[in-house]
């Protein structure tokens, strides 16, 4: 007989219940991996168990999943991988010497010349080296020191970890952290479990989703009521919004975040994501050296990246870094404490991220496949980016900004009173009814924009922009048809 | 100065890492152990050594953080809060000190450059499960299907047996997109986790496993605390935690903001678990936190015992009386060396008592493919099987697990490899079977019964004992710290000290991996024994490991 009989009639009250459970994980929401996403497996389910449908597959546009939508791996780094895992291979002549050398020095590096052993808990010292050499060379010269750099298991966990240790006091002095909106559930996630306090500062959908400082002020002071601000959180290129910050703007971010004391965590994996004309990536710490010792020398910062975007889309390793800078030595040690913990991040990821930081350079074989490879995968992303924007604004009650970078599109839609009305009724939220029905009808899983949050009676989704250009058509297509269905079945 | 200094100055930001909390510790009751906190200090302090040593990474960081980890232990607990806590006065910070590069340096024992004249050439690392860095080398198989899901031109290839190129095949078809780059779901890939579900079936013969109630994680197993745990609860959260323990279950537990609760192994027993015991550890807790569950390691780590059934049975009548839920650290099941112990997962003793236990006691059950005969350590990856929860907790856990995306893809493949092993008559199972076995040939007569570590006592002379208090200037070293240092010093052997670990006071223990290769373990017993210690007491080591030969 199973013990685990979910409905069995215990004898006894459990132990563990929903009343005495921790609080505060109960308040934990993440919407990319959400009621909708739930019922897209479902929904996979059922057509292959042969149910009818108006549609033959789900199109999972909801989360940033490059390679599940059928992007293929860069061939350099699978290679150099897979000589990693099984270094008989290094006999093998088909693949090229720069792969066998890179192989090499990574095992080298690895305890007992495995990728199976533990490494260091900040990650492995000469890929933390080659890290800071790959952001002095992003950054034009400004130096990197690799004790500042811990390697991640993806960028969460960097995250998670860097506001673990922000968290501090009770009550009115409670740490509040300042996140867009709308934002990556991450951050809203993280804080409900941590008790972290946060606060919303509105990015500027009119304006292309730029922050705006005196949004950013009106939050920080409106805040200090009840809680004591610390950091400033920024995505960019943004998630879900696709906007690519000026630097102009990220000047403006860093001198408040330096007038108003704020620790700033800078969010930027899809640095190298960028589509739009005109639009460049301006990593924070760059500006905050542009800026000078008066900031370089005296303003916290925590910057990210990882492995599972731009045009690696690796998000199966794991693999990611993060750059602290001006952090308090003694803080640091506790940091470096708190990492300790999960003993190491994944050594494949960190080997994937070696590969990235050092891509084959002109004059080495593997480079022209290389070059190609990601030049192909980043022109797609640029034209799908443009090609959404442009599908979206012919659609009446539809309306979106350019996808400057990123890998999704965040259009507001606009959504009759009636379809309000029938969705509040059945319990959900308009945007949420509005996506629940368009996964039924055809099959496209997207994320309701309140799940990331929004202004006050407005509606949004967010649906990436990384399905292969046909199927992209095909499916901004139906989302229009649905859309124009939708609107007329409730007007 | 900085302005950072004062916004985040470690006093500020030391809430997570709760004093006040560890200050509340039950009195231990007859042993006069307790839990040791800030392991990674000793730790850290060590194995910078061995950085510095070997010329490579840190093991753990590149910091150490050694202040007064010592010196305050001997004040009683309010002093000690008060003594880390001179910015505000408040109980409620973490000691934290100035990161060091190089302790040798400050304690007087000398430099790194001691190890250029040393008598060795390289350290042995004994101090940690870190297998393959041990010399253990990968199976075959496993690497094999790792190359070919990596790069799966190579299944186009003659270069892989066939029944590897299958199983890489089938595992890429289970990846969405067919590739080992994209995210899995939550609990990680759904047919791994169906077979990892059967294997459980298979090994406790009998109760069938429910593959909804496994959750693939990424090494690290304590989230599922979380759900638990609750930092700001009042009173705390209890654990009933072994002594001796593994130091990073302690250091996670402390960092989630539970209250651990001290239960002590029986050493002259060896290292049994007394259910009696149980009883006056929860009693002890009474008034201090509340209590709600029991933390069991077995096979043990750093003790290797194994449990017998009859052991079990009584910490389940226990759980059940008592009303906790029982956690059950088995990351050593493959891990058992005399013909007299047999690995009984809980939920298996589970089962088999009946009800009302096998349908009411709370259970979860924790493995992972770090160890065992295959050793994947650095792909972070195991699994959590909830036996008993309350169903309507899933929907909490699921998001819990979600915002960390999924365990590492690889990690989960040499799950599956793991628990779904070759057969007999595939390509791959001769090769497999002969090294699986042949890894583990240095402890097949083990004087523990299980685990990857011997646990031995070390008697030190006073002189040593006084001697370890003085030598870091003006700061306390835990003596058995000191007897590492000189141990790693003078035979290049880097060994963990036992109060890493936790161990009744004045009794004193190093920890030693046994998963090593023969040349390794040849090595290390050459070295011992031409090794001419002042503190002659090695030979207790020695002893143990020439049995274990």
């Amino acid at each position: 007989m199973s013990q685990q009989r979910e409905n069995a009639v215990s004898h006894r009250d459990k132990v563990l219940t929903l009343d005495n459970m921790n609080p505060f994980v109960k308040r934990v929401e993440y919407a990319v991996r959400g009621p909708i996403y739930l019922r897209a497996v479902e929904i996979e389910k059922e057509l292959k168990e042969g149910v009818k449908k108006p549609f033959t597959e789900v199109i999972k546009a909801n989360i940033g999943d490059a390679h599940a939508m059928g992007q293929q791996p860069i061939t350099f780094f699978r290679q150099v991988l897979a000589i990693c895992s099984y270094p008989e291979l290094l006999e093998d002549n088909s693949f090229p010497d720069d792969v066998k050398q890179r192989a090499k020095r990574i095992l080298n590096a690895c305890g007992g010349h495995s990728i199976g052993a533990y490494s260091a808990s900040l990650g492995i010292e000469c890929i933390r080296q080659d890290v800071a050499r790959y952001i002095e060379s992003r950054d034009g010269g400004i130096p990197s020191d690799p004790d500042n750099i811990f390697l991640s298991a993806g960028a969460s966990d960097a995250i998670v970890t860097v506001l673990k240790l922000l968290m501090y006091g009770e009550g009115r002095s409670r740490t509040g952290v300042m996140i867009p909106i709308p934002q990556y559930p991450l951050y809203s996630a993280a804080l409900s479990e941590l008790g972290g306090v946060q606060i919303q500062y509105y990015l500027n959908e009119d304006n292309c989703w730029a922050m705006d400082i005196t949004e950013l002020k009106r939050a920080l002071y409106a805040a200090r009521e009840h809680c004591n601000p610390r950091v400033l959180c920024i995505i960019n290129p943004g998630n879900p919004t696709g906007q690519v910050q000026t630097r102009q703007c990220i000047e403006d971010v860093i001198k408040f975040a330096k007038e108003e004391r704020l620790f700033l965590l800078a969010d930027e994996v899809y640095q190298g994501n960028i589509y739009s004309e005109g639009s460049e990536f301006h990593s924070f710490k760059k500006v905050l050296f542009e800026l000078g010792p008066e900031y370089s020398n005296t303003v916290e910062l925590a910057s990210f990246h990882s492995t599972s975007k731009c045009y690696m889309g690796e998000c199966g390793f794991r693999g990611g870094y993060m750059e602290v800078l001006n952090l308090d030595p003694g803080v640091k040690v506790q940091l470096q404490k708190l990492v300790s913990v999960r003993l190491c991040p994944p050594v494949p990821g960190q080997a994937l991220l070696e590969t990235v930081v050092n891509s084959p350079r002109p004059e080495e074989p593997s480079y022209p496949t290389f070059i190609k490879e990601k030049t192909a995968v980043l022109a797609a992303l640029a034209e799908k980016a443009r090609l959404t924007e442009q599908t979206f604004n012919t659609v009446p009650g539809i309306v979106c900004n350019p996808v400057q970078g990123a890998m999704y599109t965040f259009p507001r839609i606009t959504l009759p009173q009636k379809a309000i009305d029938k969705a509040k009724e059945s319990g959900h939220q308009p945007d949420m009814y509005y996506c629940l029905r368009l996964l039924d009808e055809e099959g496209i899983c997207l994320v309701p924009g309140s799940g990331f949050g929004q202004k006050e009676g407005t509606f949004h989704f967010r649906m990436t922009i990384l399905p292969p250009t046909e199927k992209l058509k095909l499916m901004l297509e139906r989302i229009s048809q649905f859309h124009q269905r939708f609107t007329q079945e409730f007007s | 100065v900085s302005r950072s200094a004062s916004l985040n100055s470690p006093a500020r930001l030391g809430s997570m890492l709760s004093w006040r909390r560890r200050v509340s510790l039950p009195a231990p009751g007859r042993h006069k152990g307790r839990i040791p906190e800030w392991h990674t200090e000793t730790r850290t302090d060590i194995r910078t050594v061995v950085q510095h040593a070997v010329g490579a990474g840190p093991p753990h960081t590149t910091c150490c953080d050694e202040t007064d980890t010592g010196a305050v232990d001997a004040q009683p607990p309010e002093l000690r809060a008060m003594s880390r806590a001179p910015q505000s006065g408040s109980k409620d910070l973490a000691p934290v000190g100035e990161c060091k590069r190089c302790p040798l340096l400050l304690c007087g024992l000398g430099g790194p450059t001691m190890f250029i004249k040393g008598p060795f050439k390289t350290v042995i690392d004994v101090s940690s499960g870190n297998l393959h860095s041990a010399g253990i080398k990968p199976l075959t198989f496993v690497r094999q299907v790792f190359a070919a899901c990596l790069y799966p031109q190579l299944i186009k290839s003659n270069k892989l047996p066939a029944d590897v190129k299958q199983r890489a095949q089938a595992l890429l078809e289970e990846c969405a997109g067919g590739s080992v780059g994209s995210y899995t779901p939550t609990r990680g890939i759904p047919e791994v986790i169906h077979r990892i579900s059967q294997f459980i079936t298979w090994r406790d013969k009998g109760a069938a496993s429910n593959p909804e109630n496994i959750y693939l994680t990424p090494g690290s197993q304590w989230n599922i605390l979380k759900i638990l745990v609750n930092r700001l609860a009042s009173p705390g959260t209890g654990i009933l935690t072994p002594v001796p323990c593994y130091s990073t279950s302690i250091l996670s537990m402390n960092l989630l903001g539970a209250i651990l609760v001290p239960y002590y192994l029986d050493e002259e027993n060896g290292w049994e678990l007394h259910v009696q015991e149980l009883h006056r550890a929860l009693a002890s807790a009474k008034g201090v936190c509340n209590p709600r569950a029991v933390y069991i390691i077995n096979p043990g780590n750093p003790v290797g015992q194994v449990q017998s059934k009859k052991s079990m049975q009584e910490v389940i009548q226990f759980v059940y009386e008592k009303r906790l839920i029982l956690l059950a650290d088995e990351v050593y099941q493959d891990s058992i060396y005399t013909g007299n112990s047999t690995f009984y997962s809980y939920r298996k003793v589970l089962s088999e008592m009946g009800p009302p236990f096998s349908d009411t006691v709370e259970l979860a059950s924790f493995h992972s493919v770090s160890k065992g005969f295959i050793g994947e350590c650095g792909l972070r990856c195991g699994y959590v099987e909830l036996v008993n929860l309350d169903p309507s907790l899933k929907d909490y856990i699921y998001k819990l697990f979600s915002k960390d995306s999924c365990a590492p893809v690889l990690g989960q493949i040499a799950m599956d490899l793991m628990t779904n092993p070759p057969q007999p008559g595939d390509p791959s199972y001769s090769l497999y079977e002969a090294v699986s076995t042949e890894t583990l040939p240095c402890v097949s007569h083990h004087p523990v019964n299980g685990g990857a570590f011997l646990f031995p006592k070390i008697d030190l002379p006073t002189k040593a004992v006084q001697k370890a208090k003085v030598v870091k200037l003006n700061k306390h070293q835990q003596p058995d710290t000191f007897y590492c240092y000189r141990l790693l010093e003078e035979t290049g052997v880097y060994a963990c000290p036992g109060s890493e670990y936790g161990q009744a006071a004045g009794s004193h223990h190093i920890r030693v991996c046994t998963l090593i290769s023969r040349d390794v373990m040849e090595e290390l017993l050459t070295r011992l024994s031409k090794h001419n210690l002042s503190l002659a007491h090695l030979r207790a080591l020695e002893y143990s490991l020439l049995v274990s030969h």
